[in-house]
């Protein structure tokens, strides 16, 4: 998933390319082909989803054996279903779940709204880079949950520490990627923009900012799954409600089957916001070369 | 060893170029003298590291020299300008743009009104075949397609200037020759003044008409050898006796390059 380094474009992208060529012109550059030989025979699309189900059905019987078998004193599917259809019944999950994803998402979009043009300061002007740079290379290296017993000093127990936090992990993880798409950006293409008339406005906004899209989003999809992560232990220290909390509960009364339901919850739920955000990200970079 | 014409479109006038690199200071271009006359279509030809493309990027106003100046038009370059077209090796496209929009790209920057851009952009798609992808993405064109894309690009500002630095340097064989060919036509079509950067004798001497060899180290003016087949060029020409002639000297100035001068390593 990693973006195109636009530096390769020149030489490689004629052999990638898939669509209209003329007969007799077919550049020759065999770098393209080579992984796709190395992976071995590709299954079809609808292979793959049924060996996907297949696995998952497979697993799912594997849980139900272990969990009959009585081995290490798990509840069984059938048990944890029927917990979920209670807890879905009176209303808990759909409360926790309501109140993780508004915390996750408030940091989410905090976090990169705050982290691109952040990330475009770094990149783009080296006086940026340099007054934020150590700021950020500090932080990425302390994980933002380390943070949160200061954070919870400082701004109290209610929403805002685990918005806090939450924003932190998502921030982080765009900025570098964005700062990363900036200062990669093809100078060819500047030059190419400049001599077309440019200014330094037009360039930032008509090349810099769509030659770097597929890393912010990139940055995003990671932050993301950061934020998703941090959420659910942010919730764990202290909260009325969310998935984290719920589970933080039921261990302390042995119910094993609302652990469960939360686990595959969060794990669902951190799915389809993934998947989502993947849809965004192949829909806006389309025009982009795979290889 | 240059020729002065009275008004030459491109005037290159003692330029120098030094660059810096981990703290060693190497000399890419030096004492470069050269006119290119309105019209001329001259091509530059020469090892690498002769600063071939250092000298069209100083016309182009991408970089600065150290020392000398680069004229066009009698006005000292000091910044790139639509007057000045610049074709790019690695195509340049914007890859998140069409094929229309890439050719259009200057035009808005003109503020041209949107349906004489249209108009203007539908003529140089034509110009270079390529009507049909206007609503295709540059990865959907194979190198020649993006190449002349880039080339249909540079034309719709109708430069005055075409600075073209290895525009075929990443083509097969054959996809080169047909894109000289078709260069050459929209050049006797249009006449604007050429320079032509390649390290391919055969193109050189083929397009131009006149080569100037680079020698290296520090990059400098070795020969001018003027092409004179006549125009419109021919595929029977490349064939001619004349044509062989004028190869083999090109050839012989770029193979034996003049010794290396000063300290310059």
């Amino acid at each position: 998933m990693a973006p195109t380094e636009p530096s390769l474009a020149g030489t490689v992208e004629a052999a990638a390319s898939t669509g209209p060529r003329e007969p007799q012109k077919t550049p020759t550059a065999p770098v393209a082909r080579k992984s796709a030989a190395s992976s071995g025979r590709k299954l079809s699309t609808k292979a793959m989803v049924t060996i996907n189900v297949a696995s998952v059905i497979a697993g799912i019987a594997a849980w139900a054996l272990v969990s009959g078998l009585g081995l290490v004193g798990l509840p069984g599917p059938g048990e944890v279903a029927l917990r979920a259809g209670e807890l879905f019944a009176d209303g808990t999950l759909a409360e926790d779940t309501g109140a993780s994803l508004t915390r996750v998402l408030s940091g989410f979009v905090i976090g990169s709204a705050l982290a691109i043009p952040v990330g475009f300061l770094m990149g783009w002007y080296s006086i940026g880079r340099a007054i934020l740079e150590p700021y950020v290379q500090f932080f990425r290296t302390v994980p933002p949950l380390a943070l949160l017993p200061l954070v919870m000093v400082t701004m109290g127990i209610g929403e805002a520490p685990k918005i806090f936090v939450i924003f932190l992990a998502a921030f982080l993880s765009c900025v570098i990627s964005t700062y990363q798409g900036v200062v990669s950006v093809d100078k060819t293409l500047i030059n190419a923009a400049r001599v077309l008339g440019a200014n330094s406005f037009v360039i930032f906004a008509r090349v810099v900012v769509p030659a770097s899209s597929p890393f912010i989003l990139v940055g995003m999809r990671i932050g993301l799954g950061a934020g998703w992560a941090t959420v659910v232990a942010a919730e764990l220290l202290a909260a009325p409600n969310g998935l984290g909390m719920r589970m933080q509960q039921a261990q302390q009364f042995y119910d094993m089957p609302t652990i469960f339901v939360n686990v595959i919850a969060i794990g669902i739920l951190g799915l389809i916001m993934d998947r989502l955000l993947l849809m965004v990200e192949a829909r806006l970079t389309r025009w982009q070369e795979r290889r | 060893m240059t020729t002065t014409t009275q008004n030459a479109m491109i005037r290159f006038e003692n330029l120098r170029k030094e660059f810096t690199l981990t703290g060693t200071t190497f000399t890419a271009l030096d004492g470069v003298n050269l006119d290119i006359a309105d019209g001329e279509f001259v091509t530059v030809v020469g090892p690498s590291g002769c600063g071939k493309s250092t000298m069209l990027n100083a016309a182009a106003g991408l970089l600065e020299p150290t020392s000398g100046q680069v004229l066009v038009d009698d006005r000292p370059v000091n910044g790139p300008s639509p007057r000045t077209g610049v074709i790019f090796q690695q195509y340049a496209l914007f890859p998140w743009l069409t094929v229309r929009k890439n050719v259009e790209f200057g035009l808005e920057l003109k503020k041209v009104p949107a349906k004489e851009r249209r108009a203007i952009v539908d003529h140089y798609l034509e110009l270079v075949g390529l009507t049909r992808f206007a609503d295709a993405l540059p990865k959907e064109l194979s190198g020649g397609m993006k190449q002349r894309c880039a080339i249909a690009r540079a034309y719709a500002v109708n430069p005055e200037i075409l600075l073209m630095d290895e525009p075929f340097g990443a083509l097969d064989a054959l996809t080169r020759v047909h894109m000289q060919e078709q260069l050459l036509e929209t050049w006797t079509k249009e006449r604007r003044t050429v320079m032509f950067v390649t390290h391919d004798v055969d193109e050189s001497v083929f397009l131009a008409s006149r080569v100037i060899v680079m020698a290296a180290r520090p990059g400098r003016i070795h020969k001018e050898i003027t092409i004179d087949l006549p125009y419109p060029r021919t595929e029977s020409m490349r064939l001619s006796d004349e044509f062989a002639k004028l190869r083999a000297q090109v050839w012989e100035a770029v193979y034996h390059q003049p010794d290396a001068k000063g300290a310059d390593e």
